[in-house]
């Protein structure tokens, strides 16, 4: 089973775009979004719901107020600061049990959380594993976990070999989730300071994690220079740059029209969305 | 005031607003620029910076004396967070998973656990021009955002105008962002993408009642299905930027719209006022 993840670092730079883009064009895999807090995958490839599934994140704690004889010994000891008069604050709390355990009334008790929804679907784009992260809730690299799990099921289910990713913007805890032993990442990135800023962070984090990882430049002739600039660091930093997708405003039109850019469109953001995935299913026989 | 630009969608330009909007107001009052987006911090690629001092933040982990643990199991049964396990008579501990709850150390009865500090990134403080700067940096591979988040906030003065640049998405670190300011600037695009997360951040925002109002980015009259949903709403766009490649080039060369384009240094002080005016009202309402 071969995983390929699409990460940024920075957001913005085109992770769905090229994930739907690659989605129309494999044959035989499954389609996984696992930025789980904003996704938008399902736009573009307007699954429909087989299976909607309950996500559970940790525990909040609840003090019972009849219980409770006000000793203040929870608020004390809670390193989080998410009780206050008495009462819990859910969006402060993070599960840890310690109110609960000084408590000497037994007054506090963890309840479970519904955080979100996970869901298996199918697609005009083959089977697909997304999900919604309720919102302000934590643990999103946890369903992160879920999702891949479930992709990988629904990957051998079907007989499949192949896992495309979308992955969530920056390098913490959902990014973290996302990339630990996939096969490879494409890191996405565009001409700007910050384009250029954030693939050294996230590079440097699938290289800690011991992930292969090539480069695409997203709107590369949008600051020549600057891409430029890119090319020269991944040259020395040995990172192959797969793709450099052209800024064609056919890119914008696919989106409005909710159809992948490959399908859309026979522009010269197109063929170079092909040629990537043409390297990338190269590179991915090599890994 | 403290004023945070957020968005549900990453990349919709959080870091343009909130650098012009510091740029735009250092000569009319103190103002202090905190980036929390502490994954991918971008804000200083665009100012002139002077780091004056560097801290390191850290949570309290367990450091288990192994020969006065006898084994009990009950760290590893009260962690919440699969930071600590006992395999055979040996504890391990995941430092990068921890919380810094306390609650092992809390429930060892033999006194087998201490705790120590362990980096989880760095706060930089400085200055670019009059505006006063801090912002975090976690390290790498370490999961743990919003104590760092919460770090760089714990920086906000009495500045009259302080600006929060928080991360995207709608999840953990950006409610430790966006939590208890006065205000909360959504950044987004005319997009399918840029109004679908828009919602969930609007979502959000109304879930930590701070009031909002919208930022257009790349405004075109292509899509003008977000535009209509803010006035659905009732959530005002107090400023749309026409898309233009120009201004994309500024951007990438790391300058900012009110350096190269004048027309934008009294549009960005307008905004300003405009939330001030916001709050104020809103202040009113929830006092009635």
């Amino acid at each position: 089973m071969q995983e390929l993840l699409v990460i940024s670092g920075k957001g913005g730079t085109g992770k769905t775009t090229l994930v739907a883009a690659f989605a129309a064009m494999a044959k035989d895999k499954v389609v996984a979004d696992c930025d789980v807090d904003a996704a938008d995958l399902h736009l573009l490839l307007q699954p429909q719901i087989v299976t909607k599934n309950e996500f559970f994140g940790l525990n909040k704690a609840v003090i019972d107020a009849e219980l409770c004889t006000k000793c203040g010994s929870c608020e004390e000891i809670c390193r989080f600061n998410a009780i206050k008069d008495f009462s819990v604050d859910p969006l402060l709390c993070e599960g840890c049990n310690v109110c609960r355990h000084v408590c000497p009334s037994g007054a506090i008790i963890m309840e479970p959380n519904r955080a979100g929804y996970w869901y298996v679907s199918n697609s005009t784009y083959g089977p697909m594993v997304h999900a919604q992260l309720g919102l302000a809730e934590d643990n999103s690299g946890k369903l992160v976990t879920v999702v891949r799990q479930a992709a990988r099921e629904l990957a051998k289910e079907k007989g499949h070999h192949l896992i495309i990713t979308d992955g969530p913007p920056g390098i913490g805890c959902p990014v973290i989730s996302s990339l630990t032993g996939v096969s490879l990442a494409l890191l996405v990135t565009e001409p700007t300071v910050a384009g250029r800023h954030d693939l050294e962070r996230v590079l440097r984090l699938a290289r800690y994690f011991k992930v292969p990882a090539v480069v695409c430049i997203n709107k590369y002739d949008l600051a020549p220079e600057k891409s430029q600039e890119l090319e020269d660091y991944c040259r020395q930093e040995g990172i192959e740059v797969a793709g450099k997708i052209p800024f064609d405003e056919d890119v914008n039109r696919s989106l409005l029209a909710a159809v992948p850019l490959t399908s859309y469109s026979r522009g010269k953001a197109a063929i170079a969305a092909t040629r990537l995935w043409e390297n990338l299913m190269l590179r991915l026989e090599s890994v | 005031m403290i004023v945070a630009v957020a968005s549900g969608k990453g990349g919709t330009g959080k870091t343009t607003v909130a650098t012009n909007l510091a740029l735009a107001l250092q000569n009319k009052l103190p103002v202090q620029l905190l980036d929390c987006d502490v994954e991918e911090p971008n804000a200083h690629l665009f100012l002139h910076l002077d780091i004056t001092c560097e801290e390191a933040v850290t949570l309290p982990v367990p450091e288990v004396d192994n020969d006065k643990c006898d084994g009990c199991g009950k760290c590893s049964e009260i962690c919440a967070f699969n930071a600590i396990a006992v395999a055979g008579d040996k504890v391990i501990t995941f430092p990068e998973m921890c919380h810094g709850c306390g609650a092992c150390a809390l429930v060892c009865h033999t006194g087998a656990i201490t705790e120590k500090p362990h980096r989880i990134g760095v706060v930089e403080i400085g200055n670019a021009g009059r505006i006063v700067f801090a912002h975090g940096r976690v390290d790498i591979g370490t999961p743990l955002a919003p104590p760092l988040v919460r770090a760089v906030k714990k920086h906000a003065s009495d500045s009259e105008a302080v600006i929060i640049d928080a991360p995207p998405g709608t999840s953990c670190p950006v409610v430790a962002a966006v939590k208890d300011t006065d205000f909360c600037l959504l950044v987004t695009e005319p997009t399918p993408f840029g109004l679908h997360d828009l919602k969930l951040a609007v979502g959000m925002v109304r879930e930590l009642k701070v009031p909002m109002g919208v930022v257009i980015n790349r405004y075109n009259e292509d899509y003008t299905e977000v535009s209509e949903y803010c006035r659905q709403e009732k959530i005002p766009v107090l400023m749309t930027i026409p898309f233009a490649r120009q201004y994309a080039e500024t951007y990438a060369r790391g300058r900012c719209l009110v350096q190269d384009y004048q027309e934008w240094l009294p549009a960005f002080i307008d905004l300003w006022y405009n939330i001030e005016r916001l709050v104020q009202q809103h202040a009113r309402a929830i006092s009635n």
